[in-house]
């Protein structure tokens, strides 16, 4: 499924004296079965905007094709649970949205209100549960008695259980344990690569981004600043350094060896591996000499 | 929940926004006395300029404050028509099947909805124009003689601070977990009523559950930085009260003498 933006605009709390512009002139689209990383500072307007992506927010202008509907600025909308089935949003601190008695409830939750029946939203919640890592047994307990971390995957099962065709996350590993971090990551990454998803990630870590997205969207106060692969956007380092972005640390490794040796190593060291291997490539290539 | 105005704080530069809390305290408690004096068109049309007056000097347009409190409006609506119905006197002005509208139903009804409404308005412009902080300062300070009889004035004004401290707080999160809730399939606006309140429940469980662990947080928070009550606690603000205050006062004892002349 598609996401199209066109000259997307969003006020908060228009014609009042609160009014404020979020997000302007957004171009954009999320390809189907990709894996898209929206960057930028806090308060760049992010969060905004992947609102718009299932129709929490209407833009004020402008509008966004989601696969088949178009949303427009000023249309009053009725029955967005189809959009909303088949775009998952996972929330910042998604655990604050729990309140079942049992894990299995609250993960069955969603199926049910898309019209699943109780079976296979069962069936479901049991898929989710061991694709965010957790074992079956914990169905059965309070969802308040977990730990911090089994909270937050228990709230990302119940999103996947909800089976979307694009996941839109909001940070979904901010306050958790490098582990646990690396470990949820990988978990979405293989979701992608196994089934026909898409995947948009909102994200402060730079290293996320290079690492899984094969298109990254730079935000800068309020509109796209740019876009491109993580190959186009950390090529040029010192651009997002301007803007108060933090780069990979494998590219600001790179950046201070090239300007040790003064020569380039070639390509973006986007990960560790990579980066191992540009040096690799380069020490090879300066002992030919 | 972003246009509703109650209990809202509006930072511009006024005349009410520079008075001394305490002063806007007693003018907002007496007024709401002074409402009662008014009952007949003459008294309440000066109720009516005195209200707008206040709002002018409060350097907020009044579009803004009159949309910001239309959802108060159903409740005057409300008031309306109760009077309308039920309240009987005077002629027969209007018979619909069984209802007969009197005379003086439709006059009292007007009155009272007034009354409402300008009691809505001024308390409204109380919030308006003065910080939570300002307000609970003041009333501390108005309460501090109910200290002689064992009151817990500091602990009350505490207890009223973080509340009203935590009304923004709450709303954000009340908005965030229903913007999650509605991602994950709940409709809050169809369905039968039983199915709309059963809706609430997704919404109210985590809010309440954020509200405790806050609670605990702040508590604790509180503690580590040597919080101890009230006892020998100095203040960052003090107040002062000043002429323009003693002017305002003066105005509504102005008021409340005029209207005690014209009612009838």
């Amino acid at each position: 499924m598609e996401i199209i933006a066109r000259d997307l605009e969003y006020r908060y709390q228009a014609n009042t004296p609160f009014e404020h512009l979020a997000i302007y002139d957004i171009n954009l689209s999320i390809l189907p079965h990709s894996y898209t990383a929206i960057i930028g500072h806090t308060g760049s307007g992010k969060s905004t905007l992947l609102q718009h992506f299932n129709a929490l927010l209407q833009p004020t202008s402008g509008e966004i094709q989601i696969g088949d509907r178009v949303i427009t600025a000023g249309v009053k909308e009725k029955n967005l649970k189809p959009v909303r089935k088949r775009v998952g949003i996972v929330f910042q601190f998604p655990e604050h949205q729990l309140f079942e008695e049992t894990v299995e409830k609250d993960i069955c939750f969603g199926p049910l209100n898309f019209g699943a029946d109780v079976d296979e939203a069962k069936a479901r919640a049991r898929e989710a549960i061991q694709l965010v890592g957790l074992s079956e047994d914990i169905l059965t307990r309070s969802p308040f008695d977990l730990s911090g971390g089994q909270m937050r995957r228990v709230a990302i099962a119940c999103v996947l259980a909800m089976n979307p065709d694009v996941l839109v996350l909001d940070e979904p590993t901010a306050g958790l344990d490098p582990r646990g971090r690396r470990e949820i990551m990988d978990m979405f990454y293989q979701l992608y690569k196994e089934q026909n998803i898409s995947i948009v990630l909102v994200t402060h870590s730079m290293e996320d981004a290079a690492r899984y997205a094969d298109q990254i969207i730079v935000m800068h106060k309020g509109t796209i600043y740019k876009e491109g692969t993580p190959r186009e956007i950390f090529s040029a380092p010192k651009e997002l350094m301007e803007l108060g972005l933090d780069v990979p640390q494998t590219i600001r490794f790179q950046t201070k060896l090239e300007e040790k040796l003064q020569d380039t190593l070639g390509n973006p060291s986007l990960s560790l591996e990579q980066l191992v291997e540009n040096i690799t490539a380069y020490v090879a290539a300066r002992r030919q000499k | 929940m972003g246009k509703m105005l109650f209990g809202r704080y509006i930072p511009v530069d006024s005349f009410l926004h520079k008075m001394d809390p305490r002063a806007k305290l007693l003018i907002t408690i007496l007024f709401i006395v002074v409402v009662f004096l008014a009952n007949n068109t003459v008294t309440y049309a000066l109720l009516g300029l005195y209200t707008f007056l206040a709002i002018y000097s409060s350097n907020i347009p009044i579009k803004f404050i009159l949309g910001g409190f239309k959802i108060l409006l159903w409740l005057i609506f409300f008031t309306f028509f109760l009077h309308i119905f039920f309240t009987r006197g005077g002629e027969v002005i209007l018979q619909i099947g069984q209802f007969k509208v009197y005379e003086y139903g439709l006059q009292q009804g007007i009155f009272i909805s007034l009354r409402f409404f300008f009691l809505i308005l001024m308390t409204g412009l109380l919030t308006l124009t003065t910080t939570p902080i300002e307000i609970t300062d003041g009333m501390e300070s108005l309460l501090n003689p109910f200290k002689k009889i064992r009151f817990p004035v500091h602990e009350f004004a505490l207890m009223m601070s973080i509340a009203l401290r935590f009304i923004p707080t709450l709303m954000d999160e009340t908005d965030k977990i229903m913007k999650a809730q509605i991602a994950r399939g709940v409709d809050f606006s169809r369905g039968s009523l039983k199915e709309r309140a059963q809706n609430f429940i997704p919404l109210l469980i985590p809010l309440f559950i954020n509200a405790f662990k806050r609670a605990e947080d702040l508590a604790i928070a509180m503690e580590a930085r040597g919080y101890r009550g009230g006892e020998g606690r100095t203040k960052y603000r003090v107040l002062k009260w000043e002429i323009r205050d003693t002017m305002a006062l003066l105005s509504l004892f102005v008021l409340a003498v005029v209207l005690f002349v014209f009612r009838s």
